[in-house]
């Protein structure tokens, strides 16, 4: 069956919590909560109680970047000093671990900020192709909902949109 | 005095702001034309040592660093407003930082680009900068890992390129919003291009909360550890004056210090300028006030420890230094650093002081002044009188080539800032936005506690 856009534009954010409040509790036939997107001007915490915990796995990026910068700096500087043993030394250890540490701490730093940033594109599905059901005044002051549906369930949902005090309903075939 | 007014309708921060872009006051073009001409002379000043040499700098033994090093460590100082900002003061769920943090990180990327210039011309030979990058040189020696120097270069480069990925990350929703309402025409498709398709989905808000957070939270031991390593590259050395413990905070203290009072600075500049007196507001900048005084207190106490592990460390070259910097040749501009570091923040103290404008511009340019000498009185004295009386030189004065660089750096970034603060949102839109918000939300809630109360 045919899937289609629908966005839905509301004045503030406690009309588009009640509607979608209403939307899962309404268990509508061809919709599935998880393809309901919430738009906004800014962050609201919130929204996590509404439509679920759904996990930001950046922090696995940081991990792993972290990590692998350190490692990568300790053994790129240790690997250099080890051409020292060449070299006269004085007694002096040919890998010093207390010097050594600064420039590992940095890497691991610039390891874990860079590899976060690339989670975060990746996690976040940027860069990203404009949706062709978007509005301005999402990044203004109104609270856009997006959801997908099969056709015969569009009714249903605008209905409830409508109920909410939906500003405007933008709707487009699906891909 | 609220920090901002909870019924700000969104659609005007969005126009304020963007209006920034658009037509700021007819200062900021003088300061723009300033700052180009400010610029001008460093690079004439550049130029002409480039081509004669770096004796025209009058940079000779004893005096290798000059003021050029010590103009290094002033940006680098600067370039921890942004850090203090953004990052601590995000941690601590500060949120009058919302409407400035933005400047103050732009602040930091920029100081640090003014500074890594000075690594690059106290050198003379510019080319020869990458002696100080991990690379071997033709006969496979890689340079010395244990130098301080060389761990300078790796913090400045991890500091100045996770500030800027911070900076922008942070930028992004902001750079949407410009998309959305720029005209057609070369900005709108810069903003297009760097915001990235943001749409403000659950999805990216979400991550972007956990990157901002994580990135802030890699910055402040990062912040630490550039001053701390700059400290070193006097503190790890034999010379009297330098070989002192306490050094590493004393640097940290003092950058964090000369970063609030830049911040002040740009701050009544900025709110002028592109006309942001409802977001730049009285009660903030009160904040960054008592902010800025309480680090001028730990900066005094500090600079007594200093002083006070020196007279009494039995180092009798340190301690000479010490007199030389009280009585010697370097005498006003000491006496200049302790006045304008030391007392000059005592104003600060009076409430009335506070929210006084004019006052605070002055006061900020007068701390700024004293941190500057602060980090001159550092480097040389402790050059002029070493170990070896046959090296000393008590009357080597920079020459007029060093003074030019020196007015240049403060060209090259202000014109930066400037030419940012005109392409880039200057005050956070989103962050704005959620700061109005959260406290229309608590605003809301006390009134309704109120109404329902017996």
């Amino acid at each position: 069956m045919s899937q289609r856009h629908l966005l839905a534009l509301f004045n503030n954010f406690e009309d588009a919590e009640a509607a979608i409040y209403e939307l899962r509790a309404a268990n509508i036939k061809g919709f599935n909560f998880d393809d309901l997107t919430l738009k906004s001007p800014i962050e609201h915490h919130e929204v996590e109680n509404i439509l679920g915990q759904r996990s930001a796995k950046v922090q696995w990026f940081t991990l792993a970047g972290a990590l692998m910068g350190g490692l990568l700096g300790f053994f790129l500087i240790s690997g250099a000093q080890a051409n020292f043993y060449a070299q006269m030394k004085g007694g002096k250890p040919i890998v010093p671990l207390p010097p050594n540490f600064v420039l590992t701490f940095e890497m691991f730093v610039l390891g874990g900020v860079f590899i976060s940033v690339l989670g975060f594109l990746i996690c976040a599905g940027l860069p990203a192709r404009r949706s062709p059901l978007y509005s301005a005044k999402v990044s203004e002051d109104q609270i856009g909902i997006l959801v997908k549906a099969d056709e015969p369930a569009m009714a249903k949902i605008k209905g409830v949109f409508l109920n909410h005090g939906v500003l405007e309903i933008q709707e487009e075939a699906g891909k | 005095m609220k920090d901002i007014r909870e019924d700000i309708a969104w659609a005007k921060i969005n126009k304020d702001v963007l209006g920034s872009l658009e037509n700021p006051r007819k200062l900021y073009w003088v300061i723009l034309f300033c700052a180009f001409a400010a610029f001008g002379v460093g690079i004439g000043c550049e130029v002409y040592q480039y081509q004669t040499g770096l004796g025209v700098a009058n940079l000779n033994n004893p005096h290798a660093w000059g003021l050029y090093i010590s103009t290094f460590i002033f940006w680098i100082g600067m370039s921890h407003s942004g850090t203090l900002l953004s990052a601590i003061l995000h941690l601590m769920h500060a949120d009058w930082r919302k409407p400035i943090y933005r400047f103050a990180e732009a602040m930091t990327t920029f100081s640090l680009m003014t500074a890594g210039l000075f690594v690059m011309v106290h050198i003379g030979r510019l080319w020869q900068f990458y002696y100080s990058l991990p690379y071997p040189d033709e006969r496979g020696i890689w340079p010395n890992f244990q130098s301080p120097l060389l761990w300078d270069a790796m913090a400045i480069f991890t500091y100045l390129s996770s500030s800027i990925l911070f900076l922008y990350v942070g930028m992004i929703p902001d750079l949407a919003i410009c998309r959305d309402n720029m005209h057609e025409g070369w900005r709108k498709k810069l903003y297009t291009l760097l915001s990235l398709g943001w749409e403000g989905t659950d999805r990216q808000w979400r991550n972007f909360r956990v990157t901002y957070l994580t990135i802030a939270c890699f910055l402040i031991p990062l912040a630490v550890s550039v001053h701390s390593i700059v400290a070193a590259d006097f503190a790890m050395s034999q010379q009297p004056g330098w070989h002192v413990t306490s050094f590493p905070p004393y640097f940290v203290a003092g950058a964090l210090y000369s970063g609030c009072s830049g911040i002040i600075t740009l701050f009544i500049i900025l709110r002028y300028v592109f006309k942001f007196e409802e977001y730049m507001t009285l009660s903030i900048l009160k904040k960054i006030v008592r902010l800025t005084f309480a680090i001028a207190m730990v900066w005094t106490y500090l600079n007594a420890v200093e002083f006070a592990s020196v007279w009494y460390s039995s180092d009798q070259a340190s301690k000479d230094i010490l007199i030389q910097k009280a009585t010697g040749t370097y005498a006003p501009f000491w006496w200049g650093m302790i006045f304008c570091g030391s007392i000059v923040p005592l104003t600060l103290a009076f409430k009335r002081a506070q929210t006084s404008i004019p006052m605070l511009f002055a006061v900020s340019l007068l701390l700024n002044l004293g941190m500057w000498l602060e980090r001159w009185m550092i480097i040389a004295p402790t050059f002029s009188h070493g170990y070896y009386p046959w090296t000393w030189d008590h009357d080597q004065w920079p020459s007029l080539v060093q003074w030019g660089m020196v007015f240049g750096s403060f060209g090259w970034f202000t014109m930066l800032f400037m030419v940012f603060c005109k392409v880039f949102p200057s005050v956070s839109m989103y962050e704005v936005k959620e700061m109005v918000y959260h406290r229309s939300l608590h605003l809301k809630k006390s009134e309704t506690a109120e109404q329902g109360a017996p």
